[in-house]
């Protein structure tokens, strides 16, 4: 579905991605892992072309995203939703017509056929009734709920999903990843997700993507990820503070910086 | 000694020349953005749906505050105007006064800074956190052009809004002068209406049009683009809206110098 050669992207001085090579398989729950700064949302934004690699090419279906059009980028968007880390729900609408909005906006069908579709998507994340309730009056849970169901309005080949379940209690984060594994397989749509929760990682992947600074340090099915033998793999699985990856960032010599050593490099 | 004042010296020129170059660098960017917005004016879809409802939400919101400044203003030039002409006995003169001031370079300027204190500032925010909460990428992702959505309309809004707005402030001036001025001052309420009409020359009232259309455009342009370029932080927004609304009234002041200079 997805194949990413040599993608890498900096900011500024900083390196986020160093030539990174994956591939998102059809029909599958792909899950990136790694800590914060690792590079995977960076990732993610490119794989759904809301950033542009500075160099390598990410491959959607024979398109390349870093090359594209706006108007065919626009056209393979219809096979592509994504829901957000905030849900980035239109705040200025309810519900349903947050779910109705890519529907509304591109395609001519009768009001009485989007309502069915809407209803559909709604009883598919188990929110029916709360159509004419505005994001403002949802919970963080109930919120990644809409934007879910805004995410399948359009039957996507492929879904995105950035950290689904940061920021919710645990039941929350429980029915997300639920849900999330439960419609891949149903559905058999594609679905990646971005993650640093180890527990749901796991939970709902076919295929899992560790990050760390930048580079891929282990991939593989969940049982051989909980099997690796790089020491940073358990390390992360375990969320251990200390371990090959290290506990301080420290960019200076402790022992130089208390005592007030010239030319030492200040970190504000 | 010496080498430190120079060394200062050199210190100031860097950052002068980083300043310019930085500034030189937004005002491109946002030339850029805004053009490549409006060019979107005249692609599908259209828009015009989206641009109605900024024309409600930034021109008719704005009414009631434009209102009060229109009257105030007018009241108090009638108020100064009197007061100097009295010394000359130019009384009868107070009508063509306040209308040419008015009209020329009073509501224009005056309604810009009002629209930017009312509707620039609200742009600015909300398009900052419709950053923030990712929603401009949601629009992104949904095939749904932001530029065309959501900075196009208000430009054109903003541009649209303010001759309109600036039209109702001169009216609300000039009956308010004329209260001022006729009722309160006692000048001969004839000679009043008289030497406004003899005096005011159509050119006055395009001047005055052409001023605002170019408020309105420039306010709409640097307003969308501080909150599009805004740093998807909770600072990064506060800070945005702040300096769109200096940059935004700084150049509507330049801005009138150069119009002015141009008309007379």
């Amino acid at each position: 579905m997805i194949r990413v050669e040599k993608l890498s992207r900096t900011f500024g001085e900083v390196a986020a991605l160093n030539a990174v090579d994956l591939q998102v398989r059809k029909h599958q729950t792909t899950v990136i892992m790694g800590g914060s700064g690792s590079g995977k949302t960076t990732l993610l934004r490119m794989l759904a072309a809301l950033d542009k690699p500075s160099s390598g090419h990410v491959w959607f279906d024979g398109h390349d995203l870093a090359s594209i059009r706006r108007k065919e980028l626009y056209e393979l968007r219809a096979r592509m939703g994504m829901v957000f880390q905030y849900s980035a729900l239109l705040n200025s609408l309810n519900v349903y017509d947050n779910v109705a909005f890519t529907l509304h906006e591109h395609t001519q069908l009768d009001e009485s056929i989007i309502r069915t579709m809407v209803t559909m998507k709604l009883e598919q994340v188990g929110l029916r009734g709360f159509e004419s309730f505005m994001p403002s009056e949802l919970s963080g849970g109930m919120a990644k709920r809409v934007a879910f169901a805004r995410a399948l309005a359009m039957d996507p080949e492929i879904v995105f999903f950035d950290e689904p379940t940061s920021g919710l209690d645990p039941i929350s984060a429980g029915v997300i990843a639920t849900l999330i594994k439960d419609l891949t397989q149903k559905t058999h749509m594609t679905s990646v997700v971005v993650t640093h929760d180890v527990h749901a990682g796991l939970q709902i992947a076919d295929y899992i993507i560790l990050l760390w600074q930048g580079d891929i340090i282990a991939e593989g099915t969940p049982d051989e990820i909980r099997q690796h033998a790089d020491e940073r793999v358990q390390q992360f699985l375990e969320g251990r503070p200390d371990g090959p990856i290290p506990f301080s960032r420290s960019k200076t010599a402790y022992i130089d910086d208390l005592l007030h050593k010239p030319g030492v490099v200040r970190i504000l | 000694m010496m080498s430190v004042s120079f060394d200062a010296v050199i210190r100031l020129l860097g950052s002068l020349g980083r300043f310019a170059l930085t500034s030189l660098d937004r005002m491109g960017d946002a030339t850029t953005l805004s053009l490549s917005s409006l060019a979107l004016l005249f692609r599908r879809p259209w828009q015009g749906q989206h641009i109605v409802l900024q024309l409600y939400a930034l021109g008719v919101g704005s009414f009631i505050i434009i209102a009060i400044t229109g009257a105030f203003t007018g009241m108090v030039l009638a108020l100064q105007g009197y007061y100097t002409l009295a010394k000359f006995g130019s009384e009868s003169l107070l009508g063509a006064g306040v209308a040419l001031s008015i009209i020329r370079e009073l509501g224009p300027v005056l309604g810009a800074l009002m629209l930017i204190g009312r509707a620039g500032s609200s742009i600015t925010a909300e398009i900052g956190i419709m950053r923030v909460t990712e929603q401009v990428d949601a629009l992104e992702m949904m095939a749904i052009n932001p530029r065309a959505r959501v900075l196009l309309p208000r430009i054109i809004a903003t541009t649209i809004a303010l001759p309109i707005l600036v039209t109702m402030f001169d009216i609300i001036g000039l009956a308010s002068g004329y209260v001022i001025g006729v009722e309160l001052l006692g000048v001969n309420g004839g000679a009043y209406i008289g030497e406004m009409i003899s005096k005011v020359m159509l050119q006055d009232l395009y001047a005055g049009w052409v001023k605002a259309v170019g408020f309105g455009f420039i306010i709409g342009v640097i307003c969308t683009y501080m909150g599009y370029r805004a740093e998807p932080t909770t600072e990064g927004v506060a800070a945005a809206t702040t300096k769109a609304v200096v940059a935004a009234s700084v150049g509507v002041l330049i801005m009138n110098y150069v119009l002015t200079s141009f008309f007379l």
